[in-house]
């Protein structure tokens, strides 16, 4: 019976690692696709307040409003009181509707009517900042916003 | 020339470079998922124009100071009460024209959801965290009622339901469920007021 010869040895076979190429090429794949990289190089602290009674955003529609104290390394150059920054650079109270005018034409034309203004502003500023923006987005008809928290409850720490 | 078969390309290092193409993207990945309180904002108005009337028992003040104390219908209160003080507001049906109303029916207090108006005063001091934390309180309050009423009338809950729609994952007859949650908000209103933030120690 010599057809069923008996593999010399009782040595375990290699594992193929062809295909490893292939599942990680995979993996990249997926994070390549959801990954995104950061827009706005964010220029003031931002420690979202938590609240739990939310909503999700709709990315396609949303122009992006800062606000907070500038962060620490910005501390020297632009002092700590609350600022507002729009894009890449700080605007102010007056130059936000320029600012946001601008911002809305980076949207889709069909989607500009629609626009929802996020408010990602930090826990420690004034509630008065906020007024002063809200203020002008009246001015704009830019009325639907959205504040930008993050998971969890005030009232549990 | 005779013709040599081209050598094989040595591939095997090909995993090395897809790992560190990968590991570079998983540093680098921030899923973002941004959620957030959504609010619609008053139209701009001329000031000439008179702010609409209501009766003063209709009216929930709160009131948030400097210190971020807050002042519930004159009343100083912490803020892990506030919702339940919501709730008994709106639900009260003091007035009898409401029939889903649970509450105590006390003519001194609001006579019906769609009439309540909850008025948040802010001081321009305030912290935004206590600003946004009193919202998501009376955001709540609402919440709660809406689940209420729609886990009577139809069986599941509005804030389930509506987070379903919003996010296109809900399994049945959309605008059915559409006109559904319709119906909810038009038994209880969002009726929150804003009023111009004082300026500090006025």
């Amino acid at each position: 019976m010599s057809k069923f010869k008996k593999k010399k040895g009782g040595e375990l076979p290699a594992v193929n690692t062809a295909s490893l190429p292939d599942i990680v090429f995979m993996l990249l794949f997926f994070f390549m696709v959801v990954t995104v990289l950061r827009k706005d190089n964010l220029l003031v602290k931002q420690e979202l307040p938590k609240a739990d009674q939310v909503e999700k955003l709709k990315k396609d529609r949303s122009v992006y409003i800062y606000a907070g104290k500038p962060s620490s390394r910005y501390a020297e150059k632009y002092g700590t009181e609350g600022k507002i920054q729009i894009g890449d650079k700080f605007a102010d109270v007056k130059s936000l509707q320029f600012a946001l005018t601008e911002e809305r034409q980076k949207l889709l034309p069909e989607l500009q009517n629609s626009v929802v203004v996020a408010l990602k502003i930090d826990g420690e500023t004034n509630t008065g900042l906020v007024t002063d923006i809200k203020e002008e987005l009246r001015k704009l008809n830019m009325v639907k916003i959205i504040y930008i928290t993050s998971p969890g409850n005030e009232l549990e720490n | 020339m005779a013709r040599r078969a081209t050598p094989e390309v040595n591939a095997g290092s090909m995993a090395d470079i897809a790992f560190l193409l990968l590991i570079f993207f998983l540093v680098t990945t921030t899923i973002e998922k941004d959620k957030g309180i959504a609010r619609q904002l008053p139209p701009d108005q001329p000031d000439n124009v008179d702010p609409p009337l209501f009766k003063e028992k209709n009216i929930f003040i709160v009131n948030v100071n400097k210190d971020n104390q807050l002042l519930v219908e004159s009343e100083l209160m912490d803020l892990k009460d506030l919702r339940q003080e919501a709730i008994a507001f709106l639900d009260n049906g003091g007035d009898g024209t409401c029939t889903y109303c649970k509450g105590r029916r006390d003519p001194a207090s609001s006579d019906n959801p769609n009439k309540a108006v909850i008025s948040v005063q802010n001081d321009r001091n305030t912290d935004y965290k206590t600003y946004i934390a009193v919202q998501n309180e009376l955001v709540a309050a609402y919440n709660f009622l809406r689940d209420r009423e729609s886990q009577r009338l139809f069986g599941w809950k509005y804030t389930e339901v509506k987070k379903a729609l919003d996010e296109g994952d809900y399994k049945g007859n959309e605008d059915a469920a559409m006109d559904k949650i319709k119906q909810i908000q038009d038994m209880v209103p969002l009726k929150l007021s804003e009023a111009e933030p004082k300026k500090s120690g006025k």
